[in-house]
């Protein structure tokens, strides 16, 4: 199980920084979503991948780590709110340079 | 104990009054001249309870506390040394704040350049007064700052900016390397008090750190002191106006280099290294500058030099390390600081009367202005080291000290030799000078009719002069008493014997002097071959050669940031990514390897199927990330696995958010799909996919090895007493709500903050916009001309006040079970854009709340207020209250203050989301106007 979410997180963070290295904004704002979400997932499996153990007190339970998961819950948040700057972003530089590319300037 | 806080005092009057010319000058400049002089003379007053015990040979301390746990404390010290110097900065500070009032044109309201020399003056009695080593560091630097505005001081002219510029870089530089000499001296010493570090000579010296904190502290000293190959500042810096070279060049800023040598000299001297590195350098400066300064024909790069050759024969003095060697570099710094103050005023007057300072033109002004020229001459020979006058008995103990000096026992006839050769060249250029401007035939050709200068200029000349003559003549009863505590201060020991007198007997020393005397007239006599040979050498200006290196520099730098800073985003991201991955990869090679087994969990199937999916999405996403709308399918894809692996791995809270957001990013990503071109162009060229494959995989291999290294690694929880607390001390079984809005509650203030200025930033970067609507999506059909269906209009209705009930409820929960601010606004920031979707902004914006910037205000209040409310109760911040209340149907409730701050978070949210998606709404109406 660990091996396998190793790699979901791997993959998830290689195909997020391949897609913003593209030269469009939209692949930028794809790629950190996807980066977001590799960076969430390595955050919370910092406290162990434990099953059927919510951190909610009940009578006789055992318990994951809640700290990761506090961290993660506002993390995945503030992705939402950098996401939506970032397209925001791109559209205003979309109106002010009528591109989408992220750098005008490096010809290749 | 006697001191009483005046030698802080001292200090604050002079920084705090520093600025008052600049008032004064409004009145006029007497005035302006009249404030910076009684600024002076109150901390001369200031000091002068405390001359009787320095004299008495106390040393008077006095210690504040300002940073203790750096060693920083403000503490100053009073002894015989520091007293010296004060008395030069500010008896001689207040003769050049006179004659400035003659010498600056009367244009100049001189408000600015007294508020400079009172700055000035003030770092300089910082440094003289400093008893931690720290805070000499501080004034040092201030002093170079000070002196690189007043170098500058006709700031419209391109030479006197290059002057400042070149003194500060050089200066500046220096006090750098100052700076981490003093922190190894410190670290070494255990303490940044001189009290302590003067007397931890043994220790220091047989530290590991010596020669490199001994160089390093000399670095410092030298450039200040126009050491050789650090002197070409100085010369630079004569574009000052005289005034300025009278105060900073000859008694100031160039001795608070050889003020330090003398000040660490217990701590510091004694050591071979020492030896080698002080009087070495010292004895080049001595002859090289001694010998440039015959060359000049400008008279004031005449005394420049010459006062760098003289700053070497002190450091020499320093550097020969022997009692009565100290006891010399000592008596001629004062003696030094008399005459060439004196020298710099008399050569500012003629060239105030000349209008040019070329020793070419400017010739017999004896006739002219003969009382001047007679002071200059007298000056003069004083720097030449004529008997009867102050410079020739701090000669003849340089003389004396040559002679038979213990590390040159083979060779002892070699330093005795150099010293009077560079008395000869002192006596060369002293006769140029004088001989040159006030003799020497007519003036050729001179922008003004020269005579004497104002009745009041020439005072503070005629006092120096005076001085000189004083000293010189009767030194035992006019300088030997401060001499001895000074020189008693800088030893830290009983003095040796000496005696002050100008006749000692037909000695070595007496030798010499003749010698240079007689030799240096005989090579002045000589000088038109001399002039010539000089002339055919090629010239080499150290200024020039430093520009140039400046402006290599500049270029160099130039180079690098535009490579680094092109403007491509794409190249900022490789580069990071490349750096991070080396630092990793450093990292992970250099750590040591830990082989603890772990039990792994075995995979199961649904969890093989599910990451394959994620595999494929997001490869997907990849491949199809030119078809903008496939890609975002992808993503969701991907988002929603993710949701699926928290309710997996024990985090519906994380699953709850998950999904909420997921709903809410998506819908943000189609808003702008519909402005952004729906497909991307094929512009990459296979290097460049090629890097980036390179670079994404390492980082993903790199990521997911580090997790999977984290994962069978040893865990031990921090989070037992969250565990432990939530009920009890937070009053809500959901640990992970506990966790946000009560136990790391500040951390989520500052979280929701961020969201706020997210949704400012909606506001600030999309009102106004106009953007193009396109007529056509990406495969050239026609977008629906039904705006909003009526189908999906009436089914989104009724769907609002269950969505919102929902939320309540989710929220409500969210202190015991998974919900919670977060998770409840998200959801009713869903329900709000359905409507919008369904209904249009038009309908939506009538029904919903007008000023979204409000409620999120309001919501930012409610949490802050929440956390400050305990402090009524006499609590920490955020402090939280909770108890249970029984309310009829629903049953009993546990209500807690944090609920309320979950209220702040959950509005926050609302209208953060809201404001986002309405702004992008908003480009659509005024588009549609367009189309």
């Amino acid at each position: 199980m660990e091996a396998l979410l190793s790699i979901a997180i791997g993959l998830l963070s290689a195909c997020g920084i391949f897609l913003m290295l593209r030269p469009r904004t939209f692949s930028l704002v794809l790629g950190l979503t996807l980066l977001s979400y590799a960076v969430n997932l390595f955050l919370f499996a910092s406290g162990r991948l434990r099953m059927d153990a919510p951190p909610l007190i009940r009578e006789g339970a055992a318990y994951t780590d809640p700290l990761p998961q506090a961290l993660v819950l506002t993390a995945i948040v503030i992705g939402f709110g950098m996401t939506a700057y970032l397209v925001m972003l791109a559209l205003r530089a979309l109106a002010e340079s009528g591109d989408d590319s992220v750098d005008a300037k490096e010809k290749t | 104990m006697i001191s009483d806080m005046l030698l802080i005092s001292t200090l604050i009057v002079a920084l705090v009054a520093s600025p008052l010319p600049l008032w004064l000058q409004h009145y006029g400049r007497a005035f302006a001249a009249l404030g910076a002089a009684s600024v002076m003379a109150l901390c001369l007053m200031l000091l002068t309870p405390l001359f009787v015990p320095v004299m008495s040979g106390m040393t008077l301390v006095e210690t504040y506390a300002w940073l203790p746990d750096w060693g920083l404390a403000l503490s100053f010290r009073l002894d015989g040394l520091g007293l010296m110097f004060s008395l030069l900065i500010l008896g001689i500070g207040l003769l050049v704040t006179l004659y400035a009032y003659y010498y600056l044109d009367h244009h100049d309201r001189l408000g600015r350049f007294y508020t400079l020399l009172l700055l000035f003056m003030a770092a300089m009695l910082g440094v003289v007064l400093s008893e931690n080593l720290l805070l000499l560091v501080v004034f040092w630097e201030l002093t170079s700052l000070v002196s690189f505005l007043l170098i500058s001081y006709k700031h419209e002219s391109y030479e006197s900016r290059l002057a400042g510029r070149i003194a500060l870089a050089v200066t500046g530089g220096g006090g750098l390397a100052l700076f981490v000499g003093v922190l190894l001296l410190g670290h070494i010493a255990g303490s940044y008090e001189l009290s302590v570090v003067l007397a931890a000579g043994e220790q220091i010296h047989n530290h590991e750190l010596y020669a490199p904190m001994l160089i390093l502290i000399l670095l410092g000293a030298f450039t200040k002191s126009a050491q050789f190959p650090f002197h070409f500042w100085l010369p630079q810096a004569m574009a000052a106006p005289t005034p300025v070279s009278a105060y900073l060049h000859s008694a100031t800023m160039v001795k608070a280099g050889v003020f330090l040598l003398a000040r660490l000299h217990p701590a510091l001297a004694g050591s071979e290294l020492w030896f080698w590195l002080v009087s070495g350098t010292g004895a080049i400066t001595l002859v090289y500058a001694a010998y440039v300064a015959f060359y000049r024909y400008d008279f004031k790069g005449l005394l420049a030099y010459s006062t760098i050759s003289h700053l070497g024969l002190i450091t020499l003095l320093f550097g020969l390390d022997t009692a009565l060697s100290v006891v010399a570099g000592v008596f001629h710094i004062i003696n030094h600081a008399i005459f060439k103050a004196s020298l710099f005023m008399a050569a500012g007057i003629v060239d105030h009367e000349c209008g040019t300072r070329d020793m070419r033109r400017v010739n017999g002004l004896f006739k002219f202005m003969p009382i001047t020229a007679t002071l200059a001459i007298v000056a003069a020979g004083s720097m030449a080291g004529v008997p009867l006058l102050n410079g020739f008995l701090s000669k003849e103990m340089f003389f004396a000290e040559t002679v038979g000096h213990p590390v040159f026992d083979e060779m002892s006839w070699l330093l005795p030799a150099f010293a009077t050769l560079a008395g000869i060249l002192a006596v060369a250029y002293s006769s140029r000078f004088i001989h040159d401007v006030f003799f020497n035939g007519d003036p050729v050709d001179l922008p003004r009719q020269p005579h004497e200068p104002p009745r009041w200029m020439r005072a503070p000349v005629e006092v120096l002069v005076a001085m000189c003559l004083l000293v010189g003549i009767f030194p035992q009863w006019s300088i030997a008493p401060i001499l001895n505590v000074a020189a008693g201060a800088v030893l830290q020991q009983p003095l040796p014997e000496f005696h002050l007198a100008v006749w000692h007997g037909f000695n070595a020393p007496f030798m010499m002097s003749l010698v240079a005397l007689g030799g240096g007239i005989a090579l002045y006599a000589l000088r038109h071959p001399l002039y010539a040979f000089y002339d055919r050498l090629p010239s080499i200006h150290a200024s020039i050669v430093f520009e140039r290196a400046y402006e290599n520099l500049v270029a160099a730098a130039r180079v690098l940031t535009a490579w680094l800073d092109n403007g491509s985003l794409q190249r900022y991201l490789a580069l990071f990514i490349a750096f991070v991955l080396a630092l990793g990869g450093w990292a992970w090679w250099s750590a040591p390897s830990s082989s603890l087994p772990v039990v792994t969990q075995p995979a199961d199937a649904a969890s093989v199927a599910a990451v394959l999916m994620l595999a494929l999405a997001a490869l997907g996403v990849v491949a199809r990330h030119r078809q903008r709308l496939t890609a975002i399918v992808f993503t969701s894809v991907i988002g929603l696995i993710v949701a699926l692996i928290f309710v997996r791995f024990s985090a519906p809270d994380l699953a709850l958010t998950q999904l909420a957001v997921e709903v809410v990013t998506i819908v943000l990503l189609l808003l702008a799909l519909y402005y952004l071109p729906p497909t991307a162009p094929v512009e990459d060229t296979l290097p460049r996919i090629s890097r980036d494959g390179v670079l994404a995989i390492a980082a993903g291999v790199g990521l997911g090895a580090v997790t999977y290294a984290m994962l069978t690694s040893p865990f031990d929880t921090i989070s037992g007493f969250y565990l432990a607390q939530s009920v009890p001390g937070g009053g809500g079984s959901n640990v992970v709500n506990v966790i946000l809005v009560d136990f790391r509650g500040f951390d989520t203030l500052g979280e929701i903050t961020v969201l706020a200025m997210v949704g400012l930033a909606a506001h600030a970067l999309l009102d106004q916009l106009i953007l193009k609507a396109p007529i056509r999506d990406g495969d050239g059909r026609r977008w629906s001309a039904e705006r909003h269906p009526l189908f999906l209009e009436m089914l989104m209705r009724p769907l609002l006040p269950l969505a919102l009930m929902v939320s309540v409820f989710i929220f409500l929960r969210g202190h015991n079970l998974p919900g919670g601010g977060f998770v409840a606004g998200l959801v009713t920031g869903v329900a709000l854009i359905l409507q919008y979707l369904a209904s249009g902004i038009g309908f939506a914006s009538a029904r919903l709340p007008q000023r979204l910037p409000l409620l999120l205000a309001a919501g930012l209040a409610a949490a802050a207020g929440v956390g400050a409310a305990s402090w009524l109760f006499g609590f920490p911040f955020l402090t939280t209250a909770h108890g249970h209340i029984a309310l009829p149907l629903i049953g009993d409730i546990e209500l807690a203050s944090a609920m309320i701050f979950d209220l702040g978070v959950y509005l926050v949210v609302v209208s953060v989301v809201l404001m986002v998606l309405a702004e992008l709404g908003k480009l659509s109406v005024h588009n549609e106007e367009n189309i």
